[in-house]
């Protein structure tokens, strides 16, 4: 059980205690097998997560941790077992297969970089599914895996019409790590937000190139501050730096990940924030029903304000959002979940001009998953 | 001109954590004992500043507790190589992750607690010079105390019979004995002391600059620090100039993405990196000459003569 791949002695603590747990059940193991109908993901005794950080970093990985935790309230006879630390390479390959060793069938491989392993396990265990969170799959999909994301960038969009509100100097700021395409269309769909009540407002993007080093965050913070950036946002794991350098400077603060207005009582605008309960329940749902196999689930499955149960809403407002600003957002929310809605409502340009999305087109979520351009208004280079 | 100044602040402010750190491991190194538990010294220091801060308000009882923790990490690696005769290199990267270990465990309740935090204090009339006045006198209080734990450190090594017998441990340990002296108890005070120094770089890093704890936080800073002792030859005022470099360079990637400059991030982030790597190279021979001949022992052995 020590085998499993984590990357400090506290978690490992942590790991071993759930993994000896899951092992006590192992009598369950074989009695659930029996009456399976060998569907793939049914007759396991365990569900698995691995996550990509601690589980509990006020942000991606907490909100993974704690959806985790009401699977664990709804399937008592199930075992809960969760890896952090995991990193995204092929030793997240091992420890999904301790996972599977300790009667797992059903296994959320939730970081973006965990797409590699998490279908080299499928290929290997076709009666397991495993699903990863975040990621596209390209070309043809096993019967036993997929990927499922909410639409973040929706609820960022919202946000962006209370930043563009907001901003004094037309100028945001945004913290990001990495341009991946999650990113990407964030900060896109924040800018197009801004724009529709602040038409000249500009996104400066500033990168850390790592999901958490308070250090860098501060540096970025400073730096965007100190351009007359008045409203801050962020794409980062840990969120508390940027949120507390941007309140030490009395500007506005749009959240990720987690609701920080205890952080920010003044400047906190909205945010995007997490809730993963209601579609972990659906997934395990069909899985364990046996009807995982080409279901919508069973694909590159997508959600967002149209089907109900985007993992992404809006986080409660703060003191300076007015009523105004609030209906326009109603508004807009309003819209993203008609069938034409969309952040990205043709035409859409590009930092060149060109057009990206043509007048009037409503571009699907696959080709939002594949932006690889930063629209105009945002400020900043995409490191290609 | 603006760029430069941001960029020369963003340098002072966040190289103060490695030069901390770095200052500590100059003191260590000149008594003979590399650490590379330096790294889980300022992780030790930056939690523990950071709970005292959360807990009591009052981040200079951080400070001091962060140090403390610091300097007791030092102190097992100490242990080891000094009254155990482990090996340097093994003994200070265990100590990093047990460090590493407890700090996650113990942190994991405070990740986005609130502290009192240290403010920046702007020292009347310094603070008005043109481009310095920003630079080193809008800065928060443990900056300040860094330009004056400088020059206290080179006193103290180069001025008073301590820093002689320090050296000496570090240079010719068989002469102490004339002096009579331990040259294990010598060296474990410094360890000690340099010890120390990491814990308040780190508690500068989570309760002065970042105001956050986080596992993993310190994220390679005292493996810097200990590679810009060999840099900067041993010299506290030239550790303090490669501080401030490397601290200048981290900080050149934001500055110039806020202003819109089109730049690779990936290429910007490499550059600090890079940067140490040429100066090191560039002076190579000319640092190693400059080695207390003890450690270099230790690169030949993993312990120096006892």
């Amino acid at each position: 059980m020590a085998r499993f791949t984590i990357r400090t002695g506290a978690t490992a603590l942590a790991v071993a205690a759930v993994v000896g747990l899951a092992g006590c059940s192992s009598p369950v193991a074989a009695e659930n097998a029996s009456s399976s109908d060998g569907a793939p993901g049914t007759g396991g005794t365990a569900i698995g997560f691995i996550m990509v950080g601690p589980r509990d970093d006020y942000g991606y990985n907490q909100a993974v941790y704690e959806a985790s935790q009401i699977l664990a309230d709804e399937h008592p006879d199930l075992e809960i077992l969760t890896a952090e630390n995991v990193p995204e390479d092929d030793s997240a390959v091992t420890t999904m297969e301790q996972m599977i060793d300790r009667g797992a069938k059903i296994i959320f491989a939730t970081s973006y970089g965990h797409l590699d392993a998490a279908q080299q396990v499928a290929e290997d265990h076709p009666d397991v599914v495993v699903v990863q969170q975040g990621n596209t799959i390209a070309g043809d999909i096993l019967p036993n895996s997929g990927t499922y994301f909410g639409t973040v960038y929706e609820p960022m969009y919202l946000a962006g019409i209370a930043a563009g509100a907001a901003t004094e100097s037309g100028k945001l700021g945004y913290v990001y790590a990495f341009p991946i395409p999650q990113t990407i269309a964030n900060i896109n769909a924040f800018e197009r937000g801004a724009q529709t009540v602040n038409p000249g407002v500009e996104t400066i993007t500033v990168s850390t190139s790592s999901w958490c080093d308070p250090a860098a965050q501060r540096e970025a913070a400073n730096s965007l501050l100190s351009q007359g950036v008045d409203v801050i946002t962020q794409h980062q794991d840990c969120t508390k730096t940027v949120i507390d350098a941007t309140e030490a400077a009395g500007a506005h603060t749009v959240g990720y990940h987690a609701d920080a207005s205890e952080l920010a009582p003044e400047g906190w605008l909205t945010g995007a924030v997490w809730d993963w309960a209601p579609l972990y329940s659906d997934i395990v749902a069909t899985i364990l029903d046996g009807k995982f196999t080409g279901s919508e689930f069973n694909a590159n499955y997508r959600v967002g304000y149209k089907t109900g149960t985007n993992p992404f809403v809006l986080a409660g407002y703060g003191p300076s959002v007015s009523a105004e600003t609030q209906a326009a957002i109603e508004d807009a929310q309003a819209f993203l979940a008609t069938d034409a809605g969309s952040p990205f409502v043709g035409p859409v340009l590009d930092q060149d001009g060109a057009v990206k999305v043509a007048d009037g087109v409503t571009p699907d979520y696959a080709e939002i998953d594949a932006m690889d351009y930063f629209v105009q208004g945002v400020v900043g280079d995409l490191a290609n | 001109m603006s760029l430069i100044i941001d960029v020369l602040t963003g340098g002072v402010r966040g190289g103060t954590s490695i030069l901390y750190a770095a200052l500590g491991e100059t003191v260590s190194q000149r008594s003979g004992v590399i650490n590379l538990g330096t790294e889980g010294g300022m992780l030790g220091g930056a939690l523990t500043a950071y709970i005292i801060a959360a807990e009591t308000g009052n981040p200079w009882l951080g400070v001091l507790g962060g140090g403390i923790v610091g300097a007791a990490l030092a102190l097992v690696h100490a242990l080891l190589v000094l009254w155990r005769g482990a090996n340097q290199f093994a003994s200070g990267l265990m100590v990093l992750f047990l460090a590493l270990g407890l700090t996650s465990l113990f942190g994991a309740s405070y990740v986005g607690r609130t502290i009192t935090p240290f403010t920046t204090w702007a020292i009347p009339v310094l603070s008005d010079i043109p481009v310095l006045g920003p630079v080193l006198f809008d800065q928060d209080p443990l900056v300040y105390l860094s330009y004056l734990a400088v020059p206290a450190a080179w006193f103290v090594l180069f001025r008073t019979r301590a820093g002689l017998l320090l050296r000496t441990a570090g240079e010719r340990s068989d002469a102490l004995t004339v002096h009579g002296a331990d040259v294990r108890v010598v060296r474990t005070w410094a360890v000690g002391a340099g010890g120390f120094l990491a814990g308040v770089g780190g508690a500068h890093l989570s309760i002065a600059y970042t105001n956050t704890w986080f596992e993993n936080m310190v994220a390679g800073r005292g493996f810097i620090a200990v590679a810009l002792v060999i840099l900067a030859a041993w010299g506290p005022v030239k550790v303090m100039a490669g501080a401030y470099l490397f601290g200048a360079a981290l900080a050149l990637g934001p500055a110039l993405q806020a202003r819109g400059i089109p730049v690779n991030q990936f290429l910007l982030h490499v550059i600090p990196f890079v940067l140490t790597l040429v100066v090191l190279a560039a002076l190579g021979r000319r640092s190693s000459n400059a080695a207390p001949a003890e450690l270099q022992r230790v690169f030949e052995n993993g312990a120096p003569a006892t």
